[in-house]
């Protein structure tokens, strides 16, 4: 990935920036310009999320590559945000603990880096809460 | 008065037992943890690095005490891994925590000492009226040569600082340094791992330091051991701490919750800021702390600390965070296979 891509992502990597239409109440992470429902009536603004939510489904991945190659086995699962966005991220917890309804919390860890001359590319991951 | 206005520590669940450390190099698990003093350290998951650990650190300060971000007028990183050798851990801290763009950061290196160094920083331009909120932080990735006595101690762990003076939960009454150029552990350019002069860590390098600064501010201020209800000395081992404390008069009670290294290991820039914290999580309003950092190359910062009424008002939350030992308490212990592979020891092709 592009050095210049991924800060583009930064803030909403970092500290869980989506959108929030006003006029329908939906959060969207990764955040959306335009409100699928609402359409021209809908009105978009910034929405720092919480960073608490659910595990509604997961994934146990035991077969990676590149910078994922190390990590395994790792959870890989679908979270439902408190505000009601899902986003599909790396939740850090034993294999055997991860369940379904789990609630959970965010944080800060590396999500990937350039090789070892590169740079490191930062965001948000989640754990059990 | 100039003062700690929120704390936050953060530790890595991982953990690796001395003694298994000692069994890959044949030596004796017990008698070198009895000796060091410590019996599990702490190492990082694979995705955490002293940019992780800061924020986590910083968020957990800011988790405590509602602080406008935007009052943050600096933040510095104290620590001897960071991540980058050029390109601040700061900015990422500044972003993470959303004090960006109006603010000064920079990152420290004084070996251990540099999260210490950070606050003496953070006081000036709080003092000055520079700033509202500086934010100091020490943590480190602690490194050390596989088979080198470091190894079974160099730990992953920091603690952030947020200084301030208004309603601080801690004034601090007082700083002061005692700084030589003593050549006791160093790690060169492009080298993974730090070098040390053995036995001359102790007497000219941590003791001569520790005991210079705190002689100083014992004298400065015009106190004895026992007019301070904690101390904390900066913790490389179980052992050093205890006797310098032993040197200058204080009691092990007055040690204690502040010795986070017996199942922590040696944070280096964040170990005596994470036993600082570790008193902070305990201490009531009215109570006095002493603490000394010491950071090889050498210097000691001292500091003379009392806690204000504002630690149990509803300003501050101290549970809005974990305390170091409820971090402490939550671990997973790995054996030298999966160390290895967390601190990057095992090397895979690119």
């Amino acid at each position: 990935m592009s050095v210049a891509r991924f800060w583009r992502k930064q803030q909403n990597r970092y500290n869980l920036i989506g959108t929030h239409c006003t006029t329908c109440g939906k959060y969207f992470y990764p955040p959306r310009a335009f409100c699928p429902d609402c359409r021209r009536d809908g009105k978009i603004v910034d929405h720092q999320f919480k960073g608490t939510g659910k595990v509604v489904t997961y994934s146990i991945i035991r077969s990676s590559s590149g910078d994922f190659k190390l990590l395994t086995p790792y959870v890989l699962a679908i979270i439902e945000l408190d505000e009601g966005s899902r986003l599909t991220t790396h939740l850090i917890c034993d294999i055997d603990k991860v369940k379904i309804g789990m609630p959970v919390k965010r944080v800060f860890r590396k999500l990937g880096e350039e090789g070892s001359s590169g740079a490191i590319h930062y965001g948000t991951k989640f754990v059990p809460a | 008065m100039v003062g700690i206005i929120s704390y936050g520590a953060y530790i890595p669940r991982y953990r690796i037992k001395v003694e298994e450390i000692a069994r890959v190099w044949g030596a004796n698990g017990t008698e070198i943890s009895r000796g060091l003093g410590v019996y599990e350290k702490a190492l990082p998951d694979m995705d955490e690095d002293t940019i992780t650990i800061s924020v986590e650190a910083a968020r957990a300060a800011m988790a405590r005490r509602k602080i406008d971000p935007v009052e943050i007028g600096a933040i510095y990183v104290g620590s001897e891994s960071h991540p980058y050798a050029v390109k601040p851990s700061a900015v990422t801290v500044g972003e993470a925590i959303g004090a960006t763009p109006v603010m000064t950061a920079a990152d420290y290196e004084f070996a251990c000492k540099a999260g210490t160094a950070a606050i003496q920083t953070s006081m000036g331009l709080v003092k000055s009226d520079m700033v509202t909120y500086s934010v100091a932080i020490g943590a480190d990735v602690a490194q050390g040569e596989p088979g080198d006595a470091l190894e079974y101690t160099a730990a992953a762990g920091g603690a952030a600082m947020i200084i301030g003076n208004k309603d601080p939960i801690a004034e601090i009454n007082h700083t002061c340094s005692f700084t030589t150029d003593t050549p006791d552990f160093w790690r060169r350019e492009n080298k993974p791992y730090p070098r040390h002069g053995g036995r001359f860590t102790g007497e000219p390098a941590y003791f001569k330091h520790v005991i210079g600064a705190s002689k100083m501010m014992l004298e400065k201020m015009g106190t004895k051991p026992s007019d301070y209800n904690y101390a904390v000395f900066h913790q490389p081992n179980g052992k050093f701490p205890v006797q310098a404390a032993s040197m200058l008069g204080f009691t092990k009670d007055q040690l204690k919750a502040g010795l986070a290294v017996t199942y922590l290991g040696n944070t280096y820039s964040g170990a005596s800021m994470v036993g600082l914290s570790a008193v902070l999580d305990v201490a009531k309003p009215g109570e006095r702390i002493f603490m000394t950092s010491y950071g090889s190359g050498s210097g000691s910062d001292s500091f003379d600390l009392t806690v204000t009424d504002v630690i149990d008002s509803d300003v501050f939350d101290r549970n809005a965070a974990p305390t170091v030992s409820a971090l402490l308490a939550d671990k997973k212990l790995v054996d030298y296979a999966v160390y290895a592979k967390h601190k990057g020891k095992v090397v895979m092709m690119e």
